[in-house]
């Protein structure tokens, strides 16, 4: 079980660069859910079965459909200022 | 192993502080904020940590079994839907502002007043 | 300060920052060799003096109740300052020229048939989630949420005529409100009782049992309707104006 918090925690290390350099915000939401999966694996192997669930409802479904809709207004008000 | 996962997260936490000074978007430093915060949680847990323990959940357990901490969990659970809540404020935030100043660059913000 | 100078110092200030994190978590005890008293005091008693089963939810409503109302507190006024933020523009926003129903594409009805299926079985869940959360994991926070993604899921799913009432009107903000007023008032409840503030002053019935936990139980319900308001009151203020209104749908 320690191998396996090990890789585990190893992949969070590499992921969480990976999550910061994307750039675009609708493709960082998407990895930022993947990241969010790993996490609550992570938590999941320390013995937090409560965590877990809660990690993985809020990073699968409530932060992805947040940032999608608040960017849909934000390209909502710039076409408006552009006509 | 001893300090390993306390490494890791101070690691996650200067990787998304990084991200967020270097940011070019309002959207992009705000999903860098909450990386952080999952930092803090990765490293609450690691403290609460028992070896050969199981979780904190005693349904057809005897109570005296070894469990790890249900101390932190406690603080982590709740901290991790509020964090959501706060998200959304932030998303709010920079909404107000692509209506106010028109633009999504942090670096900007500052040079446009009025 | 142009940016490669302050990217420049923001590496620096961050590979301090990491040195000084390291120092310190080298001091702490050995992963693995948790030491402090009180989870282990909290893991023998907590299923003999409330009998409940889940240790952790008896520490999020009953002995530590109180660092709940803060965190929920949290969660009210960031939704509240949502609604403050984005309802000042409703008025300035309505889409001229923006009514003709060519604009939307139909929902296809195999996503329909797959709506009508999921959101029904999703708030089960979600209300099988909030109810048992003082027996196995689980509870008002993460149940609140996945009944609050069930609401979501008709307007993914569903057509946009059907989703008028997601508009966060004066039902939804009862709710909501309710659910945060219902934990003050449980804590308020336990200082009538004659005890301190949540005092556990319901009858605590049996271990394993179904309504065991007295307040516990109650405070996974009210904590669960905070956030489903929460959930459906924060989406639907960014989803305010896209909502397109179809002009002469098929009732």
């Amino acid at each position: 079980m320690n191998v396996l918090l090990g890789i585990v925690l190893t992949l969070l290390a590499i992921a969480a660069p990976a999550v910061v350099m994307v750039d675009d915000p609708l493709r960082q939401s998407m990895v930022l859910g993947f990241y969010g999966l790993l996490l609550a694996s992570a938590f999941f192997i320390l013995q937090a079965p409560d965590v877990a669930l809660s990690m993985i409802v809020v990073s699968s479904v409530l932060i992805p459909a947040l940032v999608l809709l608040a960017l849909g207004r934000i390209r909502h008000l710039e076409s408006r200022d552009d006509e | 192993m001893s300090v390993y996962p306390y490494i890791v997260a101070g690691w996650i936490m200067v990787v998304g502080f990084f991200g967020i000074a270097r940011s070019r978007n309002l959207v992009h430093l705000i999903l860098c904020v909450s990386v952080v915060q999952s930092a803090t949680y990765v490293l609450l847990l690691a403290i609460g940590f028992r070896d050969h323990a199981t979780a904190p959940i005693f349904q057809g357990v005897a109570p005296t079994a070894r469990a790890v901490d249900p101390v932190v969990q406690s603080l982590t659970l709740t901290d991790v839907v509020v964090e959501a809540t706060v998200v959304a404020l932030l998303l709010a935030l920079a909404v107000d502002a692509v209506k106010r100043f028109g633009t999504l660059d942090p670096q900007d913000l500052r040079a446009l007043k009025g | 300060m142009t940016p490669r100078a302050r990217q420049t110092l923001m590496l620096v200030a961050g590979a301090g920052l990491l040195a000084f994190f390291v120092w310190g978590a080298v001091g702490l005890p050995d992963f693995g060799h948790y030491r402090g008293p009180y989870g282990l005091v909290i893991n023998h008693v907590a299923g003999s003096e409330r009998q409940v089963t889940n240790a952790v939810a008896s520490l999020v409503f009953d002995y530590r109740g109180y660092d709940t109302l803060g965190e929920e507190l949290i969660l009210f006024v960031s939704v509240v300052g949502v609604a403050t933020l984005l309802r000042e523009t409703r008025g300035e926003e309505l889409p001229a020229g923006r009514d003709d129903a060519t604009e939307v594409p139909d929902t296809s009805d195999a996503l329909r048939v797959f709506g009508v299926v999921v959101v029904g079985v999703t708030l089960l869940i979600g209300l099988y989630i909030v109810a048992h959360g003082n027996l196995t994991p689980g509870g008002g926070f993460q149940g609140g949420v996945i009944l609050g993604s069930a609401v979501l899921l008709v307007y993914l799913t569903g057509e946009l005529v059907m989703v008028r009432w997601v508009e966060p009107g004066t039902l939804l903000e009862i709710l909501h409100s309710a659910g945060a007023a219902g934990l003050v008032l449980l804590g308020l409840g336990g200082l009538i009782a004659g005890g301190a503030f949540f005092h556990n002053f319901l009858y605590t019935g049996t271990e394993g049992g179904i309504n065991s936990g007295g307040i516990i139980e109650l405070g996974n319900a009210t904590v669960g309707l905070e956030v489903m308001g929460a959930t459906i009151l924060m989406a639907s203020e960014l989803l305010e104006q896209l909502l397109v209104v179809r002009r002469g749908s098929p009732a």
